[in-house]
């Protein structure tokens, strides 16, 4: 048991360490390190085009998507080399935000179920940053039941003619390209009737709408389609298969290691350690260092278990299930722990300035985003389904919809 | 990085396993719980010869020089057991005293007895309410001879020697404290049996008479050498945990898959899918954080302390959780002394108890974190 690289690894991690050190924008290096919990932001320029600067210039260094092949843009490197890289990228890889629902999700299915001609066209293009793709699942009336989805794809010739609603669609007002699941069968129970196909977000008839969220910002949008013509060309795995095809994504999705997750531990020891209470510092408070020490214990447990994933990695081996627990753990912790900490602050927790004296208004951001953590990516229920099921071998969900032609189930509640 | 045990370590851990399913089955465990014998002596013999008592001690000292990484994979299969044996009282705590602060005499008195099955030791620390602190040892050593009451001693009616924290100073300082080894057949000490909530893990009351003591470290150096033993105890203390908290896991999964009501397996019900779900997520953690333990114990790196107050923390949550929800999942039969499930739920509730309780550690691990972040 240690924490050393293996000669190769070390060799490995002097090589990226140099180059970021040759080529990193160092002029964002403060002000990205400073945004923490998800909160990534810069004072003076569009977070997307220095991303996109940063991910050309690691592309053209062979640094971008580094475990894809060669030939679609990437490396070659192994899946221990990825996580040595993310850690030597560091603070800026909170530059590739953009891209990462493309590179996680949509790089890989299309890798697993494209074409040659379109994996060689779209993959190089995607890794470099120099076209972005986003994710078009999830639909009002199919969250978590993403099966259950209403957008209607027609063949009409060798085109298909879409019709529809998406939304929650990250980054869908500067996407370039999107992966889109549409019913193509009403007629057979919902997981048959679907396929997977991948568009043009600047195609004829997709209007991207933002939508504002609780928190008051803006990172999600609603994507309306209106006779949108896709080429069969573009359809991913056979008609009627995009069930299936939409597991490969989701899979990749629960697969990404080496990401830290933010919990906001550190950000409240750092709270604690500084802020007086009426009888001293909060630290010093039994009740306050019972609660830091729970959640210290938690965040430090997310760390170690991610160790044993890359321990797994290194050795050429699939990393366990242990994985899974990550966002379940996190995302609730981090609204747990913005709450706490505002109550620390007493009176002055209402105020959300970053002017604020105490923490610069930074937990309550964190409260205000907080529950989007829980519900993105699969809501806490149905990740505890999920390890539940996969982990633990239970049995699934009796699915009261599952022979039923999609066109008889019922589609309110009352 | 390989933070995972080797290949041999978890030939060592299946080894353990096995000869425990074999040897220590929940019937076993019943002799003791149901008080026909305060530990299974058989089993003890048959740990000894598997070599596992000694698997940390240096062979010079009888042992098989393993390695604490050793221990801990064993450790885990002990909790996974609910070995109704003195193993923690006796290897964590007694072995690691005198392997910190032992004469090559003392060393080579006790060290082979207990690799062998032929001495059992135990730690004399505690007097009552109260969790591990320099100002809570009233017992006192002077001249040659200790005084005072020691409650609750683990394993203390069946053990050979005690290691006692005694008080030799009076300056309200840990330098006030030392560590003391006895030889209890030796007399001077009345011991007696007291009802605790795990009766497969005796715990028992020791008054001191005149009894005669030899100093086990330097005067004065008792609260610290007892600061690292509970550091290392707390490690593979956690181990036995997070084995314990395995099994009422799948014991609670088990029946969920066995067990139907409503005309469907109960674990088909998202509540109890979730209730076990909850489980696994702190069996994980503390899984992660005693690997960490296990990791600084094995390396006797800087970082033991807080690792050792996180991996307790952790694991301590975790067997708690889990033995309670395996009640739950059970429902009324698990309220039945005949069910199994409350053996782990009393062990879980005691070991939560045995190095000072989980306010204790909690805050020590900040203390350790605040002196981390200053350095």
């Amino acid at each position: 048991m240690n924490f050393d690289d293996t000669p190769q690894e070390a060799a490995f991690r002097e090589t990226a360490r140099k180059w970021v050190k040759a080529n990193a924008p160092k002029e964002f290096e403060e002000e990205l390190s400073k945004s923490s919990l998800g909160r990534i932001r810069l004072a003076k320029h569009d977070i997307v085009e220095v991303g996109k600067a940063w991910q050309k210039k690691k592309a053209e260094g062979g640094w971008a998507c580094l475990h894809w092949p060669k030939e679609y843009g990437g490396r070659g490197a192994t899946p221990i080399e990825r996580v040595i890289w993310q850690q030597e990228e560091g603070v800026y890889g909170k530059l590739t935000q953009p891209f990462q629902i493309g590179e996680g999700m949509c790089g890989p299915t299309v890798m697993a179920w494209g074409s040659e001609d379109a994996k060689r066209r779209y993959l190089p293009k995607l890794a470099s940053g120099e076209e972005i793709w986003c994710q078009l699942f999830s639909e009002p009336s199919a969250g978590s039941d993403v099966a259950g989805l209403r957008t209607r794809a027609e063949k009409k010739g060798d085109n298909w003619v879409v019709n529809g609603q998406k939304i929650w669609t990250s980054g869908a007002h500067y996407s370039d390209y999107g992966l889109l699941i549409a019913r193509t069968d009403p007629n057979v129970p919902k997981h048959k009737g679907l396929t997977m196909f991948f568009l043009d977000m600047k195609s004829p008839g997709v209007e991207v709408r933002p939508i504002k969220q609780a928190s008051g910002l803006h990172e999600f949008n609603e994507v309306y389609f209106t006779d949108v013509v896709i080429p069969d060309s573009q359809r991913l795995g056979a008609v009627g298969e995009g069930w299936n095809v939409s597991l490969t994504t989701l899979m990749n999705e629960r697969m990404s290691i080496g990401s830290r997750l933010a919990t906001g531990v550190p950000e409240l020891f750092e709270l604690c350690s500084n802020l007086m209470l009426e009888d001293g510092l909060a630290i010093d408070d039994p009740a306050v260092r019972s609660k830091l020490a729970n959640w210290a214990v938690k965040s430090n447990g997310l760390k170690f278990t991610s160790y044993r994933a890359i321990s797994a990695l290194s050795k050429g081996e699939r990393p366990g299930p242990e994985n899974s627990i990550g966002k379940l753990v996190s995302a609730a912790m981090l609204q747990d722990i913005a709450a706490y900490a505002m109550d620390l602050e007493g009176a002055a927790g209402v105020f959300t300035g970053e002017a604020e004296e105490i923490a610069r208004g930074q937990f309550q951001q964190m409260l205000l985003s907080s529950p989007s953590g829980r519900i993105a990516g699969g809501t806490d229920e149905i990740l505890r389904n999920i390890i539940a099921e996969r982990v633990l071998g239970l049995p699934g969900d009796i699915r009261v919809d599952k022979d039923v032609p999609y066109n008889k189930i019922p589609t309110k509640g009352r | 990085m390989n933070f995972d045990f080797s290949d041999d370590q978890k030939q060592l851990r299946d080894q353990a396993r096995k000869f425990l399913a074999e040897k220590c089955s929940p019937k076993a465990v019943r002799v003791v719980l149901d008080g026909k014998t305060p530990y299974d002596k058989e089993l003890w013999k048959g740990l000894a010869e598997m070599g596992f008592l000694g698997v940390a001690i240096p062979e010079e000292f009888g042992g098989a020089g393993a390695g604490h990484l050793e221990l801990c994979v064993i450790a885990q299969e002990m909790g996974r057991a609910n070995a109704p044996v003195p193993f923690s009282s006796t290897v964590y705590l007694a072995a690691e005293a005198l392997l910190i602060a032992g004469s090559d005499a003392q060393k080579k008195r006790w060290l082979p007895a207990i690799a062998a099955g032929e001495a059992i030791g135990t730690l004399a620390l505690f007097e009552g309410k109260g969790n591990p602190s320099p100002k809570n040892v009233k017992l006192t050593a002077a001249n040659g001879v200790l005084n005072g009451v020691k409650k609750p001693v683990a394993d203390g009616a069946i053990a050979d020697f005690a290691v006692v924290a005694a008080r030799t100073g009076s300056s309200g300082r840990e330098g006030d404290i030392s560590l003391f080894l006895v030889d209890l057949r030796a007399g001077g000490v009345e011991v007696k049996s007291l009802t605790n909530l795990d009766p497969t893990r005796g715990q028992a009351e020791m008054t001191f008479r005149d009894c005669k003591a030899e100093p086990l470290g330097a005067a004065g150096e008792g609260w610290s050498i007892l600061s690292q033993v509970l550091d290392r105890a707390a490690v593979l203390c956690a181990f036995e945990q997070v084995g314990g908290s395995d099994r009422a896991l799948e014991m609670g999964r088990d029946y969920a898959l066995d067990r139907i009501a409503f005309g469907r397996q109960i674990g088909s019900f998202q509540a109890v899918k979730h209730m076990l779900a909850d489980m696994y997520v702190s069996a994980t953690l503390a899984r992660s954080n005693s690997y960490y333990g296990a990791w600084a114990l094995s390396t006797n790196a800087a970082e033991l302390p807080e690792a050792a107050a996180a991996a307790r923390i952790s694991a301590t949550q975790a067997f708690q959780h889990c033995a309670k929800n395996n009640i739950q999942v059970h429902g009324g039969m698990g309220f039945t002394w005949e069910f199994d499930c409350h053996m782990y739920y009393r062990r879980a509730n005691a070991m939560a108890l045995g190095l000072g309780s989980l306010s204790y550690w909690e805050d020590q691990l900040i203390d350790r974190m605040r002196k981390k972040n200053a350095a």
